[in-house]
């Protein structure tokens, strides 16, 4: 259901700035659905050799130690281990938010466990690699995860301060 | 003729002035062999640990969602090739640019949280943004505020996993970071832009 929304709001989007750009000119709008085009036909190897791929990545990564790593006691050390955690997580969201799933269930920090999602979120490497550099320039991207860095870290600070939800 | 070759490449790149020509990702790069490395070596253990019924498994699996994903990848370029030829150069700037201040972090935060679809409509509209005149720190600010308060991602994944009292108070806690994260991007770029030619 709520993927149909998305798809809806998507295609819906898509058709809205096709109209836009026709009555601007319309040779715009082909100009820009052949460059849109052209870009989809250079990204399509990568994805498909990531989504088709991360599904062995993530049926061998050691998720119990992770999980683990993210325990109440664990302090900054363990937000940091959230932190190297999230960003080494493959897979797509199922994988990155199951294993916040279970470490919280399973007994885990929340300080920790809200730097593990935000850090995954924020700059997981696979995602980096395989849908950010391919669609934007390489140098913003690097530069992008380097001063995201801080985030995760304030994010467990936020939380020791206002206490779990 | 009388073509200047200095000239034709930032022209047929089409990145704006202020972010000076770069170039985005080939199609295959040293990235994509560290991924296919990985795939490899990890089918290969998935191989071993669980026979060829297991490879199988994952494959098709993956296939599908494979062909699931690829019509929002095409709608995804598409947006972001629309985007960079419709919105005007000269107004981007001036809203988004490096001299927008605090109101371009707080549109780009805006646009980010807005924008329908997964990381096939993100970046590529990021890209957009970045070509026809956003300045770094406003394009941050819309990746980050994707990436942490957009409602896709939260609606279609994290709610349904992590639960929605989880999801919420982590969106709430996560709201300031996409404005602190573009101040800081502007902070640090125009420090670095030189020494590391960004």
């Amino acid at each position: 259901m709520t993927a149909l929304i998305i798809d809806v709001l998507l295609w819906g989007s898509l058709i809205g700035v096709s109209i836009i750009a026709w009555r601007q000119d319309k040779a715009v709008l082909t100009v820009a659905l052949r460059k849109g085009g052209m870009d989809f036909i250079n990204i399509v190897p990568r994805i498909a050799l990531g989504v088709i791929g991360s599904g062995f990545i993530a049926a061998i990564i050691p998720s119990e130690m992770i999980v683990g790593g993210l325990g109440p006691d664990t302090g900054w050390l363990g937000v940091a281990t959230a932190v190297v955690a999230g960003a080494a997580t493959p897979g797509g969201p199922v994988i990155g938010f199951s294993i916040g799933a279970v470490a919280l269930k399973g007994g885990g920090g929340m300080p920790q466990v809200v730097a593990y999602v935000v850090a995954w979120a924020l700059f997981a490497f696979q995602r980096l690699i395989l849908w950010e550099i391919p669609f934007m320039p390489a140098r913003f991207v690097w530069f992008r995860a380097m001063v995201s860095l801080p985030f995760p870290f304030l994010a467990a600070a936020i939380v020791m301060v206002i206490g779990k939800p | 003729m009388s073509e200047s070759p200095l000239k034709t490449e930032p022209a047929d790149n089409g990145e704006g002035a202020e972010t000076s020509p770069a170039r985005k990702g080939k199609p295959f790069g040293w990235s994509t062999f560290v991924i296919a490395v990985l795939v490899v070596v990890s089918a290969a253990l998935v191989w071993r640990r669980d026979g060829i019924d297991g490879v199988w498994t994952i494959l098709f699996h993956d296939i599908s969602l494979f062909g699931e994903i690829m019509p929002r990848v095409l709608a995804g370029c598409l947006l972001g090739g629309l985007i960079a030829a419709v919105l005007p150069h000269d107004k981007v700037s001036k809203s988004l640019g490096p001299e927008s201040g605090l109101k371009g972090l707080l549109i780009g935060t805006a646009f980010g949280a807005i924008l329908p679809g997964g990381p096939f409509t993100a970046y590529p509209v990021a890209s957009a943004l970045l070509a026809v005149g956003a300045d770094f720190g406003a394009t941050i600010a819309m990746v980050v505020s994707w990436t942490l308060i957009g409602y896709g991602r939260a609606v279609a994944w994290e709610m349904p996993i992590m639960g929605a009292d989880f999801t919420l108070w982590r969106i709430v806690i996560s709201l300031p970071m996409p404005i602190l994260a573009g101040a800081l991007g502007r902070f640090v770029y125009v420090r670095v832009r030189h020494r590391f030619k960004l």
